[in-house]
């Protein structure tokens, strides 16, 4: 394999295992705990490598999850004091101990392969590059093995907590009743954001781990409502980003990461204008359909309010559509007109009249 | 802009509101409201009288909330309109006080009882005046009907639930309006406050305001009003308490499940 | 502590320090008074994802105008935290995602569009371009006397409007729908406000860097709010805290190499939130710890007494609040 395409590979594999935390962190109204977690992490792998001085070492790895779940712990911690909000608490938090570890990279780790630039934005086409070889054979880039191994988890965990997952996820009560410890479960889930944030850090850097972890979950989140639907939508979409993006950027000769970033929210902005149901375009087109429907329904239900009322004449008439219901004369005409058409209105010089079917319309509309 | 500095210190004076007046305090007409094309309210026609107490009653969905939003100008018909005393809310705001749900706000804002009071006078003051002492003695005065006086200086997240209701009823006092409107002023208050609330709700009625409340409990409906607006999407019945508030109308408001609503 | 002022008051007729000190305390006090509003509003994150988007802004005008000035930089950072704020609101309203998944993605995907116009830029021949990683984390040491300058105009106005419109926006912030029965333009107002935020981000961006800049934002306001209980003097602590955060930080960073001024102002102003949520009066952690202390020691001795008091001090006002959550269950109804 040239490192090309190992690069393309580890982007794919990174970027799948993200997505399918990033879906619940998306549903339970948790994104920005994942901007937390992944400026955090930093934390731990600095500290990890100025206790041990050996980038390799796994104990960075355990730091780095471990900080993340502190994160995690901290935010809660301010929030229960009811001092500080949650979302304030977010952003008290992760600034400091980002703070903290840039300023021990640049005073104590300046020259070794952790910079402030790689921070932010990874290395990614330097990962073919750190192999694990092990007894003399070459298994491959680093990256790409802990990012396997990462997804491989990811996919386990939610395989088999799915159902556990699911209902904490739309109905915390009723999971706490069923004895699912939503408790456990969430912190569970936030030490596997942590995890992934750790093994995805490396490669692309804190600021790509978001957008892999909440784009394509919000870009699949406009496009299905069904959990699994969702999740591996979400993969498809994310796995879709990181190889255009990778293109891209080889194309422009720029940043990988930002360009993936970017490509994430390309396909957003595509869902967000032409999601088949919940677009703008299809929106808009929908809400064109049922304002006339919803017109002639509201025509209907005036005329029967009014049938046998003293004001009926009155109120009955063309013209009291514009001057009662505040409709144009224009878009009352229109109405009358296709309620006409549609056979719920009939109409005696300026006298209008609900047929049967109209009447029947006039009781189902807002029977609810 | 709309928001008008001409007010002199004390609002001008009006026309006595007399219950008998021929312009309704508030006529509602052929009123439909639509959330996202769903339908909220259908075409309601209201006309309150004024120097009224009224209710407005209706299962959870029925639209009471949005209706009080729509008599305000704060959420926009699809159909229809409100005239408050024959004019657009727009012309007619500084006759309309206003008491949101106590649940609505952040109680935890900086800010001391006195000051939120005094909130009440902001659209009477204009842009760039601040509140001087004139505002801090109608607020007083306001807090004094509510019993509310010796918490002027307090933080409104030191107080009680029937303390904060109460501290709103005062805010709109202090708009000195001739119409109340309030989004269910008795959810979850103390007994104190309860009757505190009645009490000046009767005091309203006394001086000629029109009071429109949204409300929760059947039960108290009869003693604490004397006209009901009966809602559940569509105008179910609306009158004087004697002629609407009947077993009939409500199992029609409440889909026959009448037996199970009063309970507090 | 008192070292550093010293350094500062011998030094003050140091060139450098003087301006970066400067510097450092306007951005505290705008970020500082802007802030409450963004913590009041539940908006706290909106700062992060905003100076997160103006990087692309930063580079853009860059790349237009081929320029290092402040002013014309900081504009193009304004017009993308502005848009990003725009389309949060439009994303959020034509869509049933909530607000948090928005901003994350919002904040990730300007940052990386950033990333890659940044690219184009390093590889421009000329050294211009070589001054804008700087936003990145902030440098004190590039603040010039001009920089100052443009800061404090930009502050200056922002305050000014805070002050003309202080009754509409405080209303606005506790209680919106009230503030649109009244009359209020409410819409414009809070167009107007959340603008007025994007320039306090602004202004801190060359000395914080955009990826700290929102602590600016919700540290000092945070700290204010454990002091006081009204609005007016939690801003003046909030922009005294925001000041001398940012006024401590910068030396620092400018004293030692290594130090970048972000994270050095951030780590100040993060201090003085512990020291408030710990020890502010009434509030304050420990605060609320004596008083249990004191409220049980008070009930034991008058059990042993035999002397029961029928109400045990439940509620002073100096008690611990009342659980917000309670104040929140909102009334049901349709």
């Amino acid at each position: 394999m040239t490192s090309q395409q190992e690069v393309q590979l580890i982007a794919a594999v990174i970027a799948a295992a993200c997505a399918l935390p990033g879906v619940f962190l998306v549903l339970r109204r948790m994104a920005m705990m994942s901007d937390a977690i992944s400026h955090t992490v930093l934390f731990g792998i600095v500290v990890g490598f100025l206790l041990t001085r050996d980038l390799g070492s796994p104990l960075l790895f355990l730091g780095a999850v471990l900080t993340g779940v502190l994160t995690v712990s901290l935010v809660e911690l301010l929030n229960q004091t009811r001092l500080v909000k949650q979302d304030a608490a977010i952003g008290l938090v992760f600034p400091v101990l980002f703070s903290i570890a840039v300023i021990l990279i640049s005073r104590f780790a300046g020259n070794v392969h952790l910079d402030t630039d790689a921070v932010l934005l990874g290395e990614l086409a330097y990962a073919p590059f750190d192999r694990v070889v092990w007894q003399g054979i070459d298994l491959g880039p680093r990256a790409l093995l802990v990012g396997s191994g990462v997804l491989l988890l990811n996919l386990g965990f939610i395989g088999l907590l799915y159902k556990e997952l699911k209902l904490a996820t739309f109905d915390p009560a009723l999971a706490a009743t069923f004895g699912f410890l939503p408790v456990l479960l969430h912190y569970s889930l936030m030490t596997i954001v942590s995890v992934t944030a750790v093994a995805a850090f490396d490669a692309v850097g804190s600021i790509l781990v978001i957008a892999l972890m909440i784009a394509p979950p919000a870009t699949a989140y406009l496009l299905t409502e069904r959990l699994s639907t969702m999740l591996w939508l979400s993969v498809l979409l994310g796995v879709a980003s990181a190889l255009v993006g990778y293109w891209l950027a080889w194309a422009l000769d720029v940043s990988i990461a930002g360009s993936m970033a970017t490509m994430t929210g390309v396909l957003f902005a595509g869902a967000f204008l032409f999601a088949p149901e919940r677009g703008i375009v299809a929106t808009a087109r929908r809400r064109t359909r049922q304002r006339w429907a919803f017109a002639q329904q509201m025509l209907a239900v005036h005329l029967h309010n009014h049938a046998g009322s003293s004001d009926e004449a009155e109120e009955c008439s063309p013209a009291a559509l514009h001057g009662h219901l505040r409709w144009s004369p224009d878009f009352a005409a229109q109405v009358l007109q296709r309620a006409e058409r549609n056979g719920i209105v009939r109409r005696e010089a300026e006298r209008l009249w609900l047929t049967e079917q109209g009447c029947r319309l006039a009781q189902t509309a807002g029977a609810g | 802009m709309m928001y008008q500095p001409h007010q002199p210190h004390q609002p001008p004076p009006r026309p006595p509101a007399a219950p008998h007046a021929a312009v309704p305090a508030i006529a509602v007409s052929d009123l439909t409201v639509a959330y996202h094309e769903q339908p909220v309210l259908w075409d309601i026609d209201l006309h309150v009288p004024a120097g009224v107490l009224l209710a407005i009653v209706g299962p959870n969905g029925a639209g009471k909330t949005t209706l009080m939003k729509a008599m305000l100008g704060l959420v926009k018909p699809a159909a229809g309109q409100v005239a408050i005393f024959g004019g657009p809310y727009r012309q007619q705001r500084q006759r309309v006080g206003y008491v949101p749900q106590r649940g609505s706000v952040d109680w935890d804002f900086p800010t001391s009882v006195l000051d939120v009071v005094m909130m009440g006078r902001y659209g009477a003051l204009g842009w760039f005046r601040r509140p001087g002492r004139n505002e801090r003695d109608l607020a007083f005065t306001a807090l004094q009907q509510v019993n509310m006086e010796a918490y002027a200086a307090r933080q409104i997240s030191q107080l009680s639930g029937g303390q904060q209701q109460r501290v709103f009823l005062a805010r709109a006092l202090v708009q000195a309006a001739d119409i109340y409107l309030m989004d269910e002023p008795f959810q979850g208050v103390d007994a104190v406050t309860e009757h505190a609330i009645i009490e000046l709700l009767r005091e309203l009625r006394a001086q000629g305001k029109t009071v429109v409340v949204v409300h929760h409990d059947l039960q108290t409906v009869p003693e604490y009003f004397d006209w009901v607006t009966l809602l559940n999407v569509r105008r179910i019945a609306h009158g004087p308490m004697a002629e609407v508030f009947t077993e009939a109308n409500l199992s029609h408001t409440y889909g026959g499940r009448t037996a199970a609503v009063p309970r507090r | 502590m008192l070292e550093l002022f010293l350094s500062l008051w011998s030094n003050w007729g140091d060139y450098t320090i003087r301006t970066v000190a400067l510097g450092a305390a306007v951005l505290g006090v705008t970020s500082g008074v802007l802030g409450c509003y963004a913590v009041l509003r539940r908006q706290a994150l909106l700062g992060d994802a905003m100076s997160h988007a103006a990087l692309p802004g930063i580079v853009l005008a860059y790349l237009l105008f081929g320029t290092r000035d402040l002013g014309i930089l900081l504009l193009g950072a304004a017009g993308a935290g502005w848009l990003a704020a725009l389309l949060l609101l439009s994303i959020t309203r034509h869509t049933h995602l909530k607000e948090d998944t928005v901003l994350g993605m919002l904040l990730s995907v300007f940052f990386g569009f950033g990333m890659v116009l940044l690219a184009f830029a390093q590889k421009q021949p000329t050294a211009a371009q070589a001054g804008l990683s700087r936003f990145l984390f902030g440098q004190a040491a590039t603040v010039v006397e001009r920089d100052v300058l443009t800061m404090a105009g930009i502050g200056a106005l922002a305050l000014v409007l805070v002050a003309l419109f202080w009754k509409e926006f405080k209303l606005l912030s506790f209680d919106p729908d009230y503030a649109a029965t009244l009359g209020l333009p409410v819409r414009l107002l809070d167009v107007g406000l959340t603008a007025l935020i994007v320039v306090a981000v602004v202004v801190g961006l060359q000395m914080v860097g955009v990826v700290l800049m929102s602590a600016m934002l919700v540290a000092p306001a945070v700290a204010a709010r454990q002091w006081t209980d009204r609005l007016g003097p939690m801003m003046l602590l909030a922009g005294i805290f925001g000041a001398g955060a940012g006024i401590v930080g910068a030396v620092l960073s400018a004293s030692a190499r290594g130090l970048s001024t972000g994270p050095m102002i951030v780590l100040s102003v993060s201090s003085i939130v512990l020291f408030s949520l710990l020890f502010a009066p009434r509030r304050g952690l420990v605060w609320r710890w004596f008083q249990t202390q004191r409220n049980a020691r008070r009930l034991r001795f008058a059990m042993q007494h035999g002397d029961v008091p029928l109400s045990v001090p439940t509620a002073p006002p100096s008690d611990p609040l009342p659980d917000p959550r309670i104040a929140e269950q909102k009334g049901v109804s349709g």
